[in-house]
């Protein structure tokens, strides 16, 4: 099995299914790589996450993140909520395979971009357009990096010779 | 209940009578087939007759047309780069579809590397292409075409014999990637004309780890793996003996158990679709109706995401194959998927279920209770699946 124990159980049992109808915040990300996509509900009462809840289209990973996610950032303040990050969700799940590692972008993102709506709301501001993550991502430095062996691909290159993995062009 | 293999187009088991016939020579303990003394030739004779069984398994002329390999990967390999090097000087084009094995498609794009260049043809919404446009893509710097015959993704076949003409016709050389096919269906590589063809033992219940590559008397092609004089010179290295006895004995019972094998797989198949179209809403179907193996499906399931229905159908006790980028390791949406037309989300829900001679009536029906119920609850979870309803 590719998952650990923590993962398969918040993959099998996830908590915090569901839409809040009346949400304060929504957040809803895309994964431009795989397609998958994430829905964040929150209810905040005096400045905490009074209740959170999430769906989810996507692997085992995506799921397994989304539950755990919203266990993490449930009674959470929003200042304290705006601090979890993606390291801190697959550190909660005690690692995910690394090929999977986007997955748990997806989730803070999500949740981050939830928070941002409910601010938006409370200042009066209409809500902001939904969009999606931006796909080039240079995760060290300026130079572009293979995602899956981590060997340094020419920008725009549409395959790794080390790899033999083939890559999007915004990679 | 034990698990469920519904997942043979990742792997066969070894039929008992396989699995006996290499024991047996395990124990028998054989020699090195090119030794000169009687130990060599005991072992040699072995070798030959294991080669006469998967010849007559394809319906080859001569067995000395047969070359062992280590399998589908190595036979495909070894047709397109031996018959690109050893034919370089007639021209450097090859003709392909955009949906090949990617032994295939990486054997090209390492030619590609090389200098020569390649022609993909794209397929149309049922997942054929058209022999008129292979035709229509051969120039007079093509050496050869390679299409597959058997898609590993959708079970759909491939119009073959029709593109192995076109291809005599103008004097190119034609492979065709049978792997998934060749003792699964029947095959007669003399009617349909091909000029290479790529197959592998576990197709048809022989050991993993095994193939053969059949060349056509007369034409010209490098070996891939260079040293002794071994294979008629094609295959270099002393053999597999255990794994191609193990090879030769599946390819006589194939032979003789052909039609009966696929009259269960179909009936099968016609169960799973009859029960997944009664059961699951939203559904499409990849596999073409007709033209496609007797015991392979894959539909992609909207809404739902493949590696969490294949996690989840394990728990319930069957193992099934998916598609879906993120199961990959690719990350990218399967290219044959997207070939036929289908977008990046509905490729994500794409399921292969693929059976077996010892799957029954009795399991498909518990499958399709289990993937209803698996369905229904990762739908629950989708937010695609309140989006569509609104």
């Amino acid at each position: 099995m590719m998952y650990n124990a923590v993962v398969m159980d918040h993959f099998r049992n996830p908590r915090n299914v569901g839409v809040i109808e009346d949400a304060d915040g929504v957040g809803e990300v895309g994964n431009p790589l795989c397609g998958d996509m994430m829905t964040i509900y929150l209810k905040v009462r005096d400045g905490r996450i009074a209740d959170i809840k999430f769906q989810t289209f996507g692997c085992g990973s995506a799921i397994a993140v989304s539950s755990m996610l919203t266990e993490i950032a449930k009674g959470k303040t929003i200042e304290e909520a705006k601090r979890i990050t993606n390291r801190d969700v697959a550190e909660a799940l005690q690692g995910l395979p690394k090929n999977k590692l986007h997955c748990s972008n997806l989730g803070a993102d999500a949740l981050q971009m939830a928070i941002r709506d409910y601010e938006a709301r409370q200042a009066g501001i209409p809500r902001p357009e939904l969009k999606r993550k931006d796909e080039h991502e240079h995760s060290h430095g300026d130079k572009c990096y293979c995602p899956y062996c981590d060997v340094e691909v020419e920008e725009g290159a549409t395959f790794c010779e080390a790899c033999q993995h083939d890559l999007k062009e915004e990679h | 209940m034990s698990f469920v293999n519904l997942d043979h187009i990742s792997a066969n088991p070894l039929l008992p009578e396989v699995r006996r016939a290499m024991i047996a020579a395990i124990e028998h303990g054989y020699h090195n087939p090119s030794s000169q003394h009687r130990l060599g030739e005991e072992a040699a004779a072995a070798l030959e007759n294991a080669r006469g069984e998967v010849a007559q398994l394809i319906h080859a002329e001569d067995p000395r047309e047969i070359v062992f390999t280590s399998g589908g990967t190595e036979s495909v390999n070894h047709a397109i780069k031996g018959v690109a090097l050893a034919n370089a000087d007639r021209g450097r084009h090859i003709v392909t579809t955009n949906i090949e094995h990617n032994a295939v498609i990486r054997s090209l794009r390492r030619l590609k590397s090389q200098g020569f260049t390649v022609t993909s043809l794209s397929v149309d919404e049922t997942g054929r292409v058209d022999p008129q446009a292979v035709a229509a893509a051969i120039t007079p710097e093509t050496i050869l075409v390679s299409v597959m015959h058997a898609n590993n993704e959708t079970g759909t076949l491939q119009p073959i014999a029709e593109i192995a003409a076109l291809c005599r016709e103008r004097r190119v050389l034609f492979h065709t990637d049978a792997v998934d096919s060749v003792g699964v269906v029947p095959f007669d590589v003399r009617e349909i004309g091909a000029d290479l063809v790529s197959f592998a033992a576990n197709a048809f219940y022989g050991p993993p780890g095994v193939g053969g590559l059949y060349v056509r008397r007369g034409v010209k092609i490098f070996p891939l793996l260079d040293g002794g004089v071994q294979e008629h010179n094609k295959r270099a290295g002393t053999e597999n003996l255990i794994g191609i006895l193990g090879m030769g004995a599946a390819a006589a019972l194939a032979r003789r158990d052909l039609p009966a094998r696929m009259a269960h797989l179909s009936r099968l198949k016609e169960q799973f679709l009859r029960g997944l179209a009664e059961s699951i809403d939203e559904v499409i179907v990849n596999t073409h109706p007709v033209h496609s193996l007797p015991h392979l499906v894959s539909a992609s399931i909207r809404y739902v995401e493949g590696e969490s229905v294949m996690l989840m159908l394990d728990d319930e006790g069957f193992g099934v194959s998916t598609r879906s980028a993120c199961a990959t390791g690719s990350l990218r949406a399967s290219h044959v998927l997207l070939s036929l037309g289908l977008s990046h989300a509905d490729a994500q829900g794409t399921i292969l279920v693929s059976f077996g001679v010892e799957n029954t009536a009795e399991e498909v029906h518990r499958f399709l209770g289990a993937l209803a119920k698996v369905v229904a609850t990762l739908r629950g979870i989708s937010p695609l699946c309140r989006k569509s309803a609104s």
